[in-house]
């Protein structure tokens, strides 16, 4: 074995013939995943080829040892991982990925760390890669603690949304100084006062402030666009330090994603209707510029579940609209309960989903496939939106502000321009709802007190259980 | 590597990048945003090159925190995507289900 490991050919072929492989099948799995046919053979192949790369670094001729430390950090880590990603609940996914995409950021910035440690000590690499070393700590630090904060956030372990006036000034100060400190490290300043390994630590800890700073003000409501945005971050983070390290398939991969998941950031923003710079710049979804409750002077007019059931089960038409608080309330499954004794009455019945329905595009329609809600019920905004007018009944259930008339007319509201689901124009509306407070972007909705919506307060799932029976009777 | 070698290989990297995700239905947001989470994993590789070229405490150390988060990053990713893709079903397997409910009920 030790012969082979010596030969030249094993290192400067097999294993880089290994990571070539492993680079093109992670970037092949990537677009299998691009489409609901291929997703799933998308990941397990994208895994095996991780699973390559990982195997062949153990023999990498660069590793000259710490196979002990190596094997024990990821043992550790990756039973931890393991145990957490398997029992986490489809309804916290989004904080899950804000949560590895964290350590994947902070490993880019340890890598660099290490890096610019030995670059410090005499290990000359030369300016460019030093240069690139400290671009990817800076990007991978601020990803790193910003996504721990969207975790928090996203979590509930962080209700409060933190802001003061020249905030942002601040914050540009605190980025200005972070960079200066990074600057020196990447030329090497040398000085009496203050050495090369104390600024090195000062440019972490301003790098970690910065990404808290940057995440703290923002709203949860932005939330998905935030770990959309890091992800692409961490992904440059990661190829910048492969360049560093010089390993063409983590440079690829990095990349790959960072470019990847920026076009995907850019697609939630505009769902959103939310420029990304005015996510991270201004203050939307933290409930105190919703302004005080104006919602038209009408009151909301409550209904049992018995009628509502009367009144979707001699419909012809039900379009059932799911928000994130259908999920938190475990909801799903007795919805789609409702939608098969509705359809054994004959009704057509159908899910409409906003495009940022849940915590971030596409999670309602994890969601509801895990309920076993086939794709063909499901449609997206543009597909139904024209068919509401002809739709006898609408049934909302824990969606809020994806239903909100005032995106549409009203100028001064902070959601105006963003598309919605046309709920509005069905005959009867129902809107599930546990009490009569404010979304999760904190504005009032004047669906709820429109003369065709009735509003049936309670708990989602109990309430969905009494509609399912209530059916049943009929 | 040369500089302006890495400079097309950032660049060609980027256009794949874009272009694979350019078609992908909103559907798929959450699974594919979770699946190049998964991907960037392959810092990890880098971290175990970090690691096995440290020398003295603090290099190991930090070494040591790079592999850890690395494989949090690979492992967790992983799992994760895969459990929300293997619930992505065509729509005729739940519609068998469905068939299957309703002779029980």
């Amino acid at each position: 074995m030790s012969d082979l490991l010596a030969s030249a050919w094993f290192g400067s072929l097999l294993i880089p013939a290994a990571y070539f492989v492993a680079a093109l099948v992670l970037i092949l799995g990537l677009r299998a995943m691009s489409s609901p046919v291929t997703a799933r053979k998308g990941i397990v192949l994208a895994g095996l080829a991780m699973g390559l790369a990982i195997l062949v670094t153990f023999l990498h001729p660069r590793v000259g040892g710490n196979y002990l430390l190596m094997i024990v950090a990821i043992l550790s880590s990756g039973i931890l991982a393991w145990v957490s990603a398997k029992r986490v609940p489809m309804t916290d996914m989004p904080q899950m990925i804000a949560l590895y995409n964290g350590m994947g950021g902070g490993s880019a910035a340890a890598i660099a760390a290490v890096e610019l440690l030995r670059a410090g000590h005499g290990h000359d690499v030369g300016l460019l890669t030093n240069s690139i070393a400290g671009l990817g700590a800076l990007i991978g630090t601020i990803a790193f603690s910003g996504s721990l904060i969207a975790f928090a956030k996203l979590q509930g372990w962080m209700r409060k949304v933190w802001r003061f006036p020249g905030q942002q000034y601040l914050n540009l100060l605190l980025f200005i100084l972070t960079v200066i400190c990074g600057v020196l490290v990447v030329i090497g300043y040398q000085h009496d006062a203050i050495s090369l390994d104390m600024l090195l630590l000062a440019f972490f800890i301003l790098a970690l402030i910065v990404g808290l700073a940057m995440t703290v003000p923002i709203g949860g409501a932005d939330m998905p666009v935030v770990i959309s945005l890091y992800n692409a971050l961490t992904g440059l983070a990661v190829g910048f330090e492969g360049y560093v390290l010089n390993i063409p398939a983590m440079m690829i991969a990095g990349v790959v994603v960072g470019a990847a998941v920026t076009l995907l950031t850019q697609l939630m923003a505009k769902a959103m209707n939310r420029p990304l710079t005015n996510v991270l710049f201004s203050g939307f979804g933290t409930g105190d510029d919703g302004g005080p409750a104006d919602a038209g002077g009408g009151s909301m007019k409550a209904i049992e579940a018995v009628d509502s059931a009367i009144l979707m089960a001699y419909a012809e038409n039900v379009i059932i609209v799911p928000g994130y608080g259908m999920a938190v309330a475990q909801a799903q499954h007795r919805i789609w309960e409702l939608t098969q004794v509705l359809q054994k009455r004959g009704v057509r019945v159908r899910f409409a989903i906003h495009p940022v329905a849940g915590r971030m595009p596409g999670h309602m329609n994890v969601l509801l496939a895990e309920a076993g809600v086939p794709y063909d019920l499901i449609e997206d905004l543009e597909d139904i939106n024209d068919q509401f007018s002809q739709a006898d009944v609408a049934l909302v259930i824990g969606a809020n502000d994806v239903v909100n008339p005032a995106a549409r007319d009203d100028t001064s509201s902070p959601i105006y321009g963003m598309p919605i689901l046309n709920v509005d124009h069905a005959s009867n509306v129902i809107i599930i709802k546990r009490g009569r407070g404010t979304g999760f972007a904190g504005i009032e909705n004047r669906l709820f007190t429109a003369d065709n919506s009735r509003m049936l307060f309670g708990d989602a799932q109990k309430m969905a259980q009494e509609l399912v029976s209530g059916v049943k009777t009929l | 590597m040369e500089g302006f070698l890495a400079l097309y290989i950032l660049m060609l990297a980027a256009v794949a990048g874009y272009e694979v995700i350019a078609k992908v239905p909103a559907v798929l947001h959450t699974p594919l945003m979770s699946g190049s989470n998964f991907i960037h994993g392959i810092v990890l590789v880098g971290a175990m090159v970090a690691l096995g070229e440290a020398q003295g405490p603090l290099e190991q150390t930090i070494g040591f925190i790079a592999v850890f988060l690395g494989a949090g990053n690979v492992i967790g990713g992983y799992v994760v995507t895969e459990r929300m893709l293997q619930m992505f079903k065509r729509s005729d397997q739940p519609k068998a289900e469905n068939a299957d409910a309703g002779e029980g009920a």
